[in-house]
């Protein structure tokens, strides 16, 4: 149980780029990837959103596969970020016990809405019907890996890939596992996109959050995986790390199915618990990567849960959302890759599109790229359902 | 430290919410798929939230307000659940509606409904308990991975009581479109003859199951949770004696130490011989039971088998209607379930009186 877990390898594809190479210029150079729709077939297309600039077919050959297989965009995009961070940390198929651990909360809904009235009526479109529940990219990641000793997928909402990293960490620390690639991955569809289009939550503009005239979310699409390991691995193998996973908290609102309590109790609840798992003070904090997703209901109530913590000592606080959009189930594989990376860099990603603080909070987030001694990080995710996780990277 | 089943509560097409089938009440169907036999809502959920809710939430926050009753938990530390499909029915509603309406004239309470996670989050809410929650959706080892969570909980001092389950509902449209992928048997025979089929396919179900698992023995304690294994893929039968044995030689038992063994039988030829050939080489001598005839066979059926399961040790009794063989032995003391879903996801669970 005294282990500790590192990050050896990280993995990314989203709006603003295949690959950590690419996600990295990008951040430095304050480029958004929101932007109309071109690959969604969706009567919204005017409606902004951070979609990948990959079409199936593209994805399809990037990964190797053809149309038969039956492979969805969140598949595709998952087996794409995953074998980036698999490959990045150096794994294979070795002695170590891999778990591979995945959120998403829209699984392969993309192809069900194509293909659901071929489901219903005739066998053109069978190798589609079991790509739709939760758990086919997960195990279609594991076997492109060749890593199927553990495999599991997580399903709580905005927060999925966020506990898929905090479950890695506690099984490797419990040693049922050795080491994971964990994280998520969600393909944009048209089921989210008029979900939260009927929820009046989407702005028309790119996203603006945490200020006073934030209009709601873009969605986006992607996915982002890290590697986690154990220290004896680290250790024995000598491996290079770009952070350790040092806490990780999670909690539940019990306030409202889709709202978040006007004072964040289970945003502050998720930060505390992973404040005390990590054994660091709010003083050692110097930056939260903010769930951040420009709603008016999710800043406020994150912001003041922030403030409830830090009191006047607030770390640097900024949402990259207004980048790369709201992922959904693969935002906290996103976001902790983009963690991870503003720890080896030691630099900052600014909140875009900021221009007056919110007039409930008395901060205002980072607007500009910063470089800093960045010790501790606080990864938010939060989800409809109450389900808040936090996440600690710290540098090593 | 010992994990110990506190209290359970299921809705099932067998009268499982009360006393009624340990009593020797079971229900058999001659149907497509078989329903469930529901409890009267209102007597534990709000009518207001009542109103709202879709099936599956119903079914699934009734049978956690049932095992929390059950065990004297108030509130738990955490709630865990597994789920293949999630709520299936607000999801159809969505989907249909978009593709009726190409993308207009929407409304968002089944879209707000459809996440995975509604169930887990009803409960959090009704119950006032902003612990740990989590929810899986892996498959057929939705529930497993679930129950492994909180074993993980209670060894690590994070919770005490741990609300534990797995529960999925099936709709007329999921039932078409899985019968194109010939998961189901073509004719309509009644459930308790399933064990008995020779035609290929299976019945298919629905259901939920929620326990708590505690760290602690009580007055309600129905049995010890020893341990569960999934195995994935295996290629043959004969792979799952190294599964078998390396899982049991972990409580330094052996296939003679069990006193019953709960299958996953489904009446399909090709997922029996798993089964078979389990029996035949590990538990020759013991008693046997099945399940599916009774819940139908579905991706998070093995929460409706720990149920019999911990029944039966706490009652000391085999339901005549889930019997295959019965030894007659003086007590049953372990009882190991194993159950798979296609021949892919495969998992075991050891059950214990204490």
């Amino acid at each position: 149980m005294s282990q500790k877990v590192f990050v050896t390898g990280l993995g990314i594809i989203s709006s603003i780029g295949k690959g950590v190479d690419e996600t990295l210029r990008a951040l430095k150079s304050k480029k958004s990837g929101i932007g109309q729709i071109h690959h969604l077939n969706t009567i919204h297309k005017g409606i902004p959103t951070g979609e990948t600039k990959f079409s199936d077919n593209e994805l399809k050959a990037m990964v190797g596969v053809s149309d038969i297989e039956g492979f969805s965009r969140t598949a595709l995009l998952g087996m794409i970020a995953a074998k980036e961070a698999f490959d990045d940390a150096g794994l294979s198929k070795t002695k170590h016990t891999t778990g591979i651990l995945s959120g998403t909360t829209n699984g392969g809904m993309d192809t069900t809405e194509a293909f659901y009235r071929d489901f219903l009526s005739n066998d053109s479109k069978n190798a589609y019907i079991t790509s739709h529940d939760c758990g086919d990219s997960t195990e279609r990641i594991a076997k492109y890996l060749n890593s199927t000793d553990y495999m599991t997928t997580i399903s709580t909402a905005c927060s999925s890939s966020a506990n898929s990293i905090m479950l890695a960490a506690r099984l490797i620390k419990n040693g049922i596992i050795d080491r994971a690639v964990a994280g998520g991955t969600d393909g944009l569809s048209k089921f989210t996109l008029n979900g939260f289009n009927t929820l009046l939550i989407l702005d028309k503009e790119p996203c603006k959050p945490f200020d006073d005239n934030r209009k709601g979310l873009n969605l986006g699409e992607g996915a982002g995986y890290i590697v986690l390991e154990s220290e004896d691995i680290v250790n024995s193998e000598n491996k290079l790390v770009y952070c350790e996973l040092k806490g990780y908290g999670n909690a539940n609102d019990a306030f409202h199915q889709t709202a978040s309590s006007p004072e964040g109790e289970g945003a502050v609840l998720a930060m505390r618990k992973a404040l005390a798992n990590s054994g660091l003070c709010p003083e050692d904090i110097d930056y939260i990567n903010a769930h951040g997703t420009a709603t008016a209901n999710n800043d406020v109530s994150e912001g003041k849960a922030i403030e409830t913590i830090f009191g006047w000592e607030l770390p640097l606080v900024s949402s990259t959302k207004s980048y790369t959009g709201h992922t959904l189930g693969a935002s906290g594989g996103i976001e902790a890759v983009i963690s991870a990376l503003s720890i080896k860099e030691q630099m900052l990603f600014p909140n875009l599109n900021f221009k007056n603080r919110i007039k409930e909070l008395n901060f205002s987030p980072l607007t500009e790229i910063v470089e800093y001694n960045i010790r501790n990080i606080i990864s938010n995710s939060f989800g409809f359902g109450g389900n808040n996780t936090s996440l600690i990277f710290s540098k090593c | 430290m010992s994990v110990f089943i506190n209290g359970t509560g299921c809705i099932s097409p067998q009268r499982s919410f009360d006393e009624s089938f340990f009593e020797g009440h079971s229900e058999n169907y001659t149907s497509d798929y078989l329903p469930c036999v529901l409890p009267v809502y209102k007597d534990y959920i709000n009518p207001v939230m009542l109103r709202r809710m879709s099936k599956i939430m119903k079914m699934g926050v009734t049978s956690a307000l049932i095992a929390l009753k059950d065990a004297a938990v108030e509130v738990p530390d955490a709630i865990i659940s597994g789920t293949a499909y999630g709520c299936i029915e607000d999801t159809e509603i969505f989907l249909n509606a978009i593709l009726e309406y190409n993308e207009t004239l929407l409304t968002p309470t089944a879209f707000i409904q459809s996440t995975h996670n509604t169930i887990n989050s009803m409960i959090a809410i009704i119950k006032k308990c902003t612990g740990y929650n989590f929810t899986y959706v892996h498959r057929s080892f939705s529930f497993e991975n679930a129950i492994l969570d909180g074993m993980i909980q209670l060894e690590n001092n994070e919770a005490r009581n741990v609300l534990v389950g797995g529960y999925d509902e099936l709709t007329t449209n999921q039932f078409n479109i899985y019968k194109r992928m010939h998961l189901w048997k073509y004719e309509i025979i009644n459930s308790l003859d399933l064990l008995a089929s020779t035609s290929p396919g299976t019945i298919t179900g629905q259901g939920s199951s929620f326990f708590i698992a505690s760290n602690e023995k009580s007055e309600t304690t129905y049995c010890e949770l020893k341990g569960l294994k999934t195995i994935f893929e295996p290629k043959e039968p004969d792979a799952m004696k190294s599964s078998l044995n390396e899982f049991l030689m972990k409580f330094n038992l052996t296939g003679a130490d069990i006193d019953l063994c709960i299958l996953g039988l489904n009446g399909d030829k090709e997922s029996n011989r798993w089964y078979n050939y389990v029996t035949e080489n590990y538990v020759p001598e013991q008693s046997l039971a099945a399940f599916k005839h009774l819940c139908g066979d579905y991706q998070t059926s093995s929460a409706f088998a720990f149920w019999l399961g911990a029944n039966i040790i706490k009652r000391q009794i085999i339901p005549d209607v889930s019997c295959l063989k019965n030894k007659n032995i003086e007590g049953i003391n372990n009882v190991l379930i194993y159950n798979h879903y296609n021949g892919t996801h495969h998992s075991f669970f050891l059950l214990s009186k204490c």
